[in-house]
């Protein structure tokens, strides 16, 4: 039964991204005077070179890292939208330690990415500090916060980093010391793939052998129950926000020393945080998936990034398709009637007949 | 057949979505103007057969048939409409609002735009003469007493039209007292013309009052009878599949040293009202102390302090000569106390995760299970099996889903948790509620097992029988306070005790403070 239930959901998510995917294309051909090309782009165009599919392999760092903060805090069933904010102020802290802290190579993106981690944690720590101290629904508190954190990094960066010769407002040059250095040559894909994998290996670690990990769980699974078993949730709740913002500000701090020259996201936040609740969600809380949901969402864009150059097709149609499949997956009424017959029929297969020697006793 | 059926449930066949059959195939059918009882165990199927009926859930195949023609109950409207009503064994009620406005809603009669009140009181006291329910139609339902409330339940099932009544276990929640007064009750119902079909498992209530019986098994009809022709014996066979007489057998307790003392403890409930109104007992190395009462008597709020769910407002808790007012949860069961709450579903599992993963949860940092930071997966692996096979929970494997199993057999992994604690000090609240009669006899057996293992067993039960059966010595609560003490449980008798809970007797300070051994 249990595995019938697995497959089921596994079924239902692979179902859910066919038909996005089905619905973009429709969308494609209808709009575009050149559907071919743009087809052609948008699905094969990330593995026709090693450069694109470097491109999808660089998308996929930061999104591990946020798949990965986001499905801790869903597991402890904490709503926190932090990582987004936790991921901007990493890489601002980051920025700062690398600029103003000059180290030898090696150690210094060391302390550098800490420092991030540590920025995260502090900032999606404040929600869950709110939500255990007075209630606040760490849903609403962690989003606003991210508005927060976006303007006082662009103050922070405006003020004491800005580089008055760029032209724009972007930070200083970061220094040779503190980058990542690319691991696929004729790619920007950088060592931050390396700490994402291991990163996904110690979550799933995390997640399923340790004690700390099964705390984690069982109070998501209810909260209730695990204080009744005699666990204090409010701690598990806290860590659980603690470690998650830990990620994403260590993800913010690897994207930056991984891609960039300067620190030069001061237009809109960077978006990985939101999408790193589409990779949880399709990851289904297990760490293991993540890679995979990663790799998938990278994918899409990169195609669709592709699409836009080529043809006349604009690299929205990616929200189309993350928009359908994310209503699929969240909707618990999505194939319920399906389900719901193989239940019926399991259950009713090895029924005895209705016992036809009850009699009637007439009076 | 002499009389025609006023209403016939032909091959009703329900699945709920966890795959559990309630219903297969069920015939069900019913005379006008007879009290018909519908009897089974929990988890028979009786109430999903009556849910159904009322439209509160839909059959997947079927049919319903009144005065020969086909009608489909989608909702309770359609039902309520069609001439059925139903009194849940959770009454439906506001209990802000008066016993009139409560009969009134959603039908409210109206004089141009306002409420007709006036008019809904005058109604509400013809309603209550004709049927000899003596209600106030004043009075707010929330200082009314269960028995009373239960009347109004009728009452609002009558305003509507019910020509055929269904009272689901009516009498779980009364004292004997009340139950006799409901009786009358229904029988001069039946005298108007109207047809009550009365869901229950106590066969001489059933035997008292119906006269006609259907008997379901295991989510299948086991025959219909006239309740004359069939005895208490007959029907319990046909019930359970074999002859169980649910008594425990067990030897005289031999109490030793305290255990658990409570002191003038006072408790508030989430309403802030005191629940537990300074009560004091004891309870001691290898007894069985029940605590007898009707639910919601403080019963709830005083097992939450003992073990540290709520705090503590006034008085002292202690386990072993310790005081564990400011305790947590945590070094109270550190103290050797397990605890099985009330409501397994909210508090006993998490059911999306494994058996195995259930059972760990009170023990899963001690060092046979965890490392310093890594579980130890074969000791786990060790433990669920074991338990598995101990209390013969009924799974594929312990890596099951909890939320897969029946009632039973998640009360079971409850139980096995706690009880392999090595508990000292047993706090059951409810132990075998709505669980079928195998779970029910293997867990009042464990019960009486640990007690010769020298545990001290504090059991809070709402059912008589299981108090009286299990307890060696017995207290009883009515709003918040112990109204009576009985050393020895065996000698008391259901009628008398029924006076207690109702408040109606109370005993003298002195006799209630038998409890307290030492001072």
């Amino acid at each position: 039964m249990k595995n019938k239930k697995l497959a089921f959901e596994s079924l239902r998510t692979v179902l859910a991204v066919a038909i996005s995917l089905v619905i973009a294309l429709v969308t494609i051909l209808l709009v575009s005077d050149v559907p071919g090309v743009a087809l052609k782009a948008f699905l094969f165009g990330p593995l026709d070179s090693m450069r694109h599919f470097g491109n999808v392999l660089e998308m996929m760092i930061p999104l591990i890292f946020t798949g990965l903060a986001v499905g801790i805090m869903f597991q402890a069933d904490q709503f926190n939208l932090g990582a987004e904010g936790a991921f901007f102020m990493g890489a601002v802290v980051s920025s700062f330690v690398a600029i103003l802290w000059p180290m030898p190579a090696f150690i210094h993106p060391v302390v550098t990415i800490l420092m991030g981690g540590l920025t995260g944690a502090v900032f999606c720590g404040i929600p869950a500090l709110l939500k255990v101290k007075w209630g606040a629904s760490e849903l609403v508190s962690s989003l606003m916060f991210n508005y927060i954190a976006f303007f006082f990094g662009l103050y922070l960066i405006n003020y004491f980093l800005r580089d008055p010769n760029a032209g724009a407002m972007v930070s200083f040059l970061l220094p040779a010391t503190a980058k990542l250095p690319v691991i696929i040559p004729k790619t920007r894909v950088h060592f931050g793939l390396i700490i994402a994998l291991l990163a996904v290996a110690a979550m799933y670690f995390f997640n399923y052998r340790t004690r700390w990990g099964y705390k984690n769980r069982l109070t998501g699974f209810n909260s209730l129950f695990a204080e009744y078993a005699g666990i204090k949730t409010a701690a598990v709740v806290i860590s659980a926000q603690l470690i998650g913002g830990f990620i994403a500000g260590a993800g913010g701090s690897i994207e930056l020393l991984g891609l960039y020259r300067r620190f030069s996201w001061t237009a809109q936040l960077p978006g990985y945080g939101w999408s790193g609740v589409i990779v949880a969600i399709l990851a289904r809380r297990n760490p293991a998936y993540i890679p995979l949901a990663a790799f998938f969402l990278a994918y899409l864009r990169i195609g669709a990034d592709l699409m836009s150059r080529q043809s006349d097709v604009q690299n929205e149609i990616v929200a189309i398709i993350q928009a359908v499949m994310i209503i699929l997956i969240a909707a618990a009424g999505f194939l319920e009637k399906a389900q719901y017959k193989m239940v019926f029929r399991d259950a009713t297969k090895n029924l005895p007949k209705a016992d036809n020697t009850a009699q009637e006793v007439e009076g | 057949m002499h009389d025609a059926a006023l209403l016939t449930m032909e091959k009703i066949t329900k699945v709920y979505p966890n795959g559990i059959v309630a219903n297969n195939e069920v015939d069900f059918s019913i005379r006008k103007g007879e009290i018909h009882a519908l009897v089974g165990e929990n988890g028979a199927g009786k109430s999903t057969l009556m849910r159904i009926l009322f439209g509160l859930e839909e059959s997947q195949k079927g049919r319903i048939l009144l005065n020969g023609e086909e009608i489909k109950n989608d909702s309770p409207h359609i039902a309520i409409a069609n001439g059925i009503g139903m009194v849940h064994q959770h009454f439906m009620l506001v209990p802000s609002l008066t016993v009139a406005e409560n009969m009134i809603l959603g039908v409210e009669p109206k004089k141009g735009l306002r409420i007709d009140l006036q008019k809904a009181i005058n109604e509400t006291r013809a309603l209550a003469e004709k049927y000899n329910l003596s209600v106030d139609p004043l009075a707010k339902v929330q200082f009314l007493s269960v028995g009373i409330k239960q009347k109004v339940e009728i009452l609002k099932a009558l305003y509507r039209g019910a020509e055929i009544l269904i009272l689901d276990e009516p009498t779980a929640v009364l004292t004997p007292q009340e139950t006799k007064e409901l009786f009358l009750e229904l029988k001069l119902l039946k005298d108007q013309g109207n047809t009550i079909i009365f869901i229950s498992h106590k066969l001489h209530e059933v035997k008292e009052l119906c006269d006609r019986i259907t008997i379901m098994r295991n989510g299948q009809t086991k025959g219909t009878f006239n309740t004359s022709d069939v005895t208490p014996t007959d029907i319990s066979r046909l019930m359970v599949g074999r002859d169980v007489i649910l008594e425990v057998e067990k030897d005289p307790a031999v109490p030793k040293e305290i255990v658990l003392s409570v002191k003038d403890l006072v408790m508030a409930n989430n309403l802030g009202q005191k629940a537990v109104k300074g009560i004091s007992f004891q309870v001691r190395k290898g007894e069985i102390l029940g605590i007898a009462g009707v639910e919601g008597n403080g019963q709830r709020e005083l097992v939450e302090g003992i073990t540290g769910l709520s705090r503590i407002s006034h008085g002292e808790v202690s386990i072993r000569g310790e005081v564990v007012n400011k305790k947590s949860i945590k070094e109270i069961r550190k103290l050797g106390t397990c605890h099985i709450p009330e409501d397994r579903m909210t508090y006993g599992v998490a059911s999306e995760m494994t058996i195995e993963q259930n059972v760990l949860a009170d023990k899963f940092d001690s060092k046979e299970f965890t490392g310093k930071i890594l579980t130890k997966p074969k000791a786990i692996r060790n433990l669920s099996q074991k338990l598995v096979e101990e209390y013969k929970i009924k799974c594929s494997s312990p890596l099951q889903e909890v939320g897969m199993l029946s009632g039973g057999n998640i009360q079971k992994v409850v139980v096995a948790r706690e009880f392999s604690s090595k508990p000292l000090l047993i706090i059951a609240d409810q132990p075998t509620r709505g669980i079928d009669v195998g779970s029910t006899e293997f867990i009042r057996n464990r019960l009486v097992e640990l007690r010769d293992e020298d545990s001290a067993v504090m059991l809070v039960s709402a059912d008589l029988n299981e108090v009286l059966e299990l307890s060696d010595s017995l207290i009883v609560m009515y709003e918040g306070e112990i109204t009576a003490y009985f050393a020895d449980a065996s000698k008391v008798d259901e009628e008398e005790l029924g006076l207690y809970m109702l408040g109606i007797k109370h005993q003298t300070p002195e006799e209630i403070g038998g409890v307290v051994y030492e001072k």
